[in-house]
């Protein structure tokens, strides 16, 4: 702890110091006076014998100091009294970082949360989702699950659960929430402990309807139970049915989808088609199974002990299963569902992003080189004085290091503000999603590594400038600046700079105009219905307790009900609409089948289960046949209407199907009356999928969503419509909007994507303009001198501007070449978000081309009328 | 950096070895107590001015040796009566000068062999 008392003392040791050095000039200078000079000679050659006398006092004063850090802080300093001086710059500078780091923080955290961060669940690391078959289907039958559940020797315990909506009945108003229909075991295999009370487990189940039991999340109890502890044992009514509430989650379990918050949990066993549901094993309904490897059990070793489970039951049960081959994913993200789509995006948007920090370091480094070329008098003079060349190299890379930092701090607090924001953010109203953002440690240390390292690379750029500084040269050349040798050079630093951050500039522009067009198009696309002046309905019947004959007449009766409203000119319902986020398929068969196993199956089809009236409610158009009408009962024979797709693959062509039979997976014949459009399905950028429409009157559906078509305001027809059902039943459950809002879930990944991508073009257009603007504005500077010789000359106003910014123009014609070259490429990765997104659209080229020419032209403009407003006589007055 | 005009009195001066001028200042200053210029004076006459010391060198030097307790310093007033900080060698300051000239000693005698290779040391 030596240190201690020298630096209390260092004050007393630094005036001894200076003392003891003017003593010894004062006796030198005698000493020559005593052999004849005269007092200032005597002076003179005293301080010549001593040497540099401040690099003397500060070498030994060196030896008392913590060497680093105080001279760090020195520089530190030294560097925080440059910037006060020129605060454009500096604000400038913090600015274009602060941007940088902060499109990447958010982003990373997003990546973060979305990728990296396990789920909240004890051992995340071993938990597994499993897919089955080549298309990686979650979906799985309830049979199937206790096969697997029972045989597999590679799991600490599977389970299982579904996503359901109910209206749920706690003593006050009904309300519609989601929650998770699991297997018994689901807490013991996720090793959740309960928050309050107690959770269900296997032995509380006994067949169907033997456990009606609710456990609330956290979350639901603390929002709608103002965490009242009686709430355990309580009664409450779930579709009209009681279940007695055992407990709470804890705070930090979500469920085992990261974007999905259940409300609650419920024993699948007590479903309301739970003798089916529980007994036939074609019916895929379980929406995932997933559980913990074991320890000590690899991947590999799971899948093939699932496989041979999966042969067992391919050869026990043909009729039902086939493809019986499994894989693992994560569960957090759906498995391969949304998995690696969302990885390749946010990978592809972290690409870009780092795009941007480069782009920033490329525009600050030519703004740090510029200021060195401002500064080679100063940097001169100190290397004239004695400093040392790395001496003012740590000055100015402390002065980076400065700005790297303080924009880096600030570019974290913005994006910790956004990523807060976003965490609450609900995108789709209908659907209890939201995604933790929050961000973690990583987050920060990330933001602050990119920012240092930023930091080193745009501060090394007037490294070589520095060290090739020529203190004799810089002094004589004077306050001009025109060094002999360098004017000479055509392609500097700044330029090659001023070329990568353009080009960069110019791939962002590219990926967000590419993303733009996506979006519009998908919005105009042919969907196979016709969203606009349409009306959805959704009323889940289940829900208000109709059940079996009930169903069909309370359909027949809302579509009676809501046709009688003034300015409806269709009404009609479909089971699940398509790209609303659900879906259910059926295998067909051609009517020579005899073998009804699913490995003989002609096509996988899409199953809508309609009124008679939704062909023409939701505007899809028949290309040959007749629609459904009310004679398509369970009376008469059993019909359809496939889309072309379904006609191309199971009968060649369209003109072969209709009139047709097909085969359903109980061996019934179905005749194909009519032949629809090909539409989407499940998401925007899907291939044409085979799809079937059957009468609701032969295949009967509790799941109605009402089509209502109309031209009035659907906010007065909303009104209209819930007085009407109301009507009916007042306990009925429903949720109305727009079909445009209801497209929301399908439209959400092109969105997201329009707008990220949106941002960062409009990020890399603001700092190629600063770039642009900053390296046409010095160069004009610089050569004021020469711009006003030439105007005395008698050049011509055009000629000025090209000597002024001919360079800087050409630099962006060939910046912009390549970036857009380079965003062509990079699209690519963009298509499987984007619909239809093809950089190679002529209207693409053209709005790059156009918003760089733009970019270029404001970037110049002022620069110009700079150039152009030059007095060639007060300009060389001046000198 | 303290400069010397080397023997070979080419203009072009030439640095010191490292610890060179420490060694010189406490072999001066185990003679007798003495101040900086006196310090100074002392070693130039000493070398015939071969050895033409930059004066100022000398003080970051001495501040190294005050650092680790080589030598110690006070300030009086000298003979003819001027305020000055005299330098005192110390204890340490003696056994690290031996160690100094011995290990200095021993780096001249092998760089003298390589240059002279005919000649015995010894001899």
């Amino acid at each position: 702890m030596e240190w201690i008392p020298s630096f209390l003392r260092r004050r007393r040791l630094y005036d001894d110091l200076s003392e003891e050095m003017q003593l010894h000039l004062e006796e030198r200078a005698e000493h020559l006076m005593a052999e004849g000079m005269s007092p200032r000679e005597a002076q003179q050659a005293a301080r010549r014998a001593f040497g540099n006398r401040t690099l003397l006092e500060e070498r030994s004063r060196l030896v008392w100091q913590w060497p680093t850090l105080e001279s760090i802080w020195a520089d530190v300093r030294i560097a925080m009294r440059n910037l006060r001086r020129s605060p454009g710059f500096t604000i400038a500078a913090v600015m274009t970082l602060a941007l940088a780091i902060g499109a990447n923080a958010v982003v990373f955290g997003v990546l973060n949360a979305l990728i990296l961060r396990p789920l909240n669940v004890p051992d995340a690391q071993s938990l597994y989702t499993i897919e089955r078959g080549g298309y990686k289907e979650q979906a799985t039958s309830y049979p199937d699950y206790l096969d697997l559940r029972d045989r597999n020797r590679s799991f600490d315990g599977l389970t299982a659960y579904i996503l359901i909506q109910v209206a749920l009945d706690t003593g006050k108003n009904p309300s519609e929430v989601w929650g998770y229909e699991v297997t018994g075991n689901y807490f013991d295999a996720m090793k959740i402990q309960p928050y309050l009370g107690r959770f269900f487990h296997v032995a509380d189940e006994h067949g169907p309807n033997s456990a009606p039991y609710l456990v609330l999340a956290y979350a639901y109890w603390h929002s709608h139970f103002q965490d009242d502890r009686g709430v355990v044992g309580r009664v409450v009514q779930v579709n009209k049915h009681p279940y007695t509430v055992l407990g709470v989650t804890p705070p930090d379990f979500r469920g085992t989808l990261l974007f999905f918050s259940p409300d609650f949990f419920v024993p699948m066993v007590n479903r309301e088609d739970g003798p089916s549901f529980l007994s036939n094993r074609g019916q895929r309904n379980i929406f995932m199974v997933l559980g913990h490897v074991k320890a000590g059990v690899t991947p590999a070793q799971a899948i093939a002990d699932l496989n041979s489970i999966g042969a067992y039951l391919e050869k026990t049960y043909p009729k039902d299963d086939a493809y019986m081959t499994y894989s693992l994913a994560r569960p957090s993200l759906i498995g391969d569902m949304l998995g690696p789509a969302v990885k390749g995006f946010m990978t592809g948007l972290m690409l870009l992003a780092g795009l941007i920090l480069l782009a920033a370091c490329a525009n600050l480094g030519s703004l740090f080189a510029a200021r060195a070329a401002d500064r080679s008098r100063e940097v001169a003079l100190r290397l004239a004085l004695g400093s040392s060349r790395t001496r003012i190299l740590r000055a100015v890379l402390t002065e980076a290091l400065l700005i790297s930092l303080v924009g880096g701090v600030l570019g974290l607090l913005g994006s910790v503000a956004l990523l807060r924001q976003l965490s609450t953010w609900q995108p789709i109203p209908e659907y209890p999603m939201h995604v933790p953002l929050y961000p973690d440690a990583k987050v920060y240390l990330v933001a602050l590594l990119l920012a240092l390292t930023s930091g080193f690379l745009f501060g090394a750029v007037p490294v070589r400038q520095i060290l090739r500084t020529n203190p004799y040269e810089v002094v004589k050349a004077g306050s001009t600046g025109i060094i002999a040798g360098n004017a000479g050079r055509r392609i500097t630093l700044r330029d090659v700079l001023l070329v990568v951050q353009i080009a960069i500039c110019a791939v962002l522009v590219t990926s967000s105009l590419v993303a733009v067009r996506g979006l519009a198009r998908s919005i105009h696309s042919n969907f196979g219905f016709e969203p606009e002046n349409a009306i959805l309905v959704d009323t889940t019947l289940s829900m208000a307790g109709y059940s079996g004959d009930k169903v069909p007449a309370m359909q027949r009766r809302m579509i009676n009900a809501l046709q009688t409203i003034p300015g409806v000119r269709s009404v009609g319902f479909v089971s699940e609409i398509p790209l609303g986020g659900g879906g259910e398929t059926a295998d067909v068969f051609t009517e020579q089948t005899t073998d009804l196993r699913t490995s003989n199956a002609a096509a996988n089809v899409q199953v809508y289960k309609i009124s008679p009236e939704y062909i023409c409610a939701a505007g899809t158009s028949l290309l040959a046949g007749r629609g459904f009408s009310w004679q398509d009962d369970g009376n008469s024979p059993r019909v359809a209407i496939v889309n072309a797709q379904f006609a191309r693959r199971v009968f060649g062509s369209v003109s072969n199907a209709l009139d047709k039979y097909y085969k359903t997976e109980e061996g019934t014949r179905v005749q194909i009356v009519g032949i629809a459009e090909d539409g989407k399905y499940y998401q925007m950028t899907e291939d044409p999928r085979p799809a079937m429409f059957l009468p609701f009157l032969q295949s009967p559906t509790g799941m109605t969503t009402l089509v209502v078509r109309s031209e009035r305001d659907p906010q007065q027809l909303a009104g209209a419509i819930r007085i009407k059902l109301r009507g009916i039943d007042d306990g009925l459950p429903m949720f109305i909007q727009t079909w445009t809002q209801g497209l929301d879930i399908a439209m959400f990944p092109s969105r997201v994507a329009t707008v990220a991508l949106g941002m960062l073009g409009l990020m890399g257009a603001m700092l190629s303009l600063t770039g642009m603007f900053g390296m046409a504005a010095y160069s004009v500077s610089k050569r004021l001198r020469e711009l006003g010789i030439r105007m005395a000359l008698g050049a011509r106003r055009s000629e000025v501007l090209q000597a002024a910014l001919g360079r800087s123009l050409r630099l962006l014609a060939i910046g912009s070449a390549a970036g857009l070259l380079l965003g062509v490429l990079a699209s690519r990765v963009l298509a499987f978000i984007v619909y239809t997104a093809t950089p190679r659209d002529p209207l693409i080229l053209a709005g790059v081309v156009l918003t760089m020419l733009l970019l270029g032209l404001v970037a110049t403009w002022i620069p110009a009328q700079r150039a152009l407003s030059i007095d060639p006589m007060t300009l060389l007055r001046e000198d | 950096m303290p400069i010397v005009k080397g023997p070979m009195t080419d203009s072009k001066p030439r640095d010191l070895f490292p610890g060179a001028l420490e060694m010189m200042i406490l072999e001066s200053l185990r003679r007798q107590p003495a101040h900086g210029y006196a310090l100074v004076q002392h070693i130039q006459q000493r070398s015939n001015n071969l050895l033409q010391v930059e004066e100022g060198s000398l003080y970051p030097a001495l501040q190294r040796l005050l650092k680790s307790k080589l030598v110690k310093a006070e300030w009086g007033v000298s003979s003819t009566n001027r305020r000055v900080r005299t330098y005192q060698i110390t204890a340490l300051g003696l056994r690290h000068l031996e160690q100094q000239i011995s290990s200095f000693e021993r780096m001249f005698e092998g760089i003298a062999l390589v240059l002279n290779p005919g000649k015995s040391p010894a001899s």
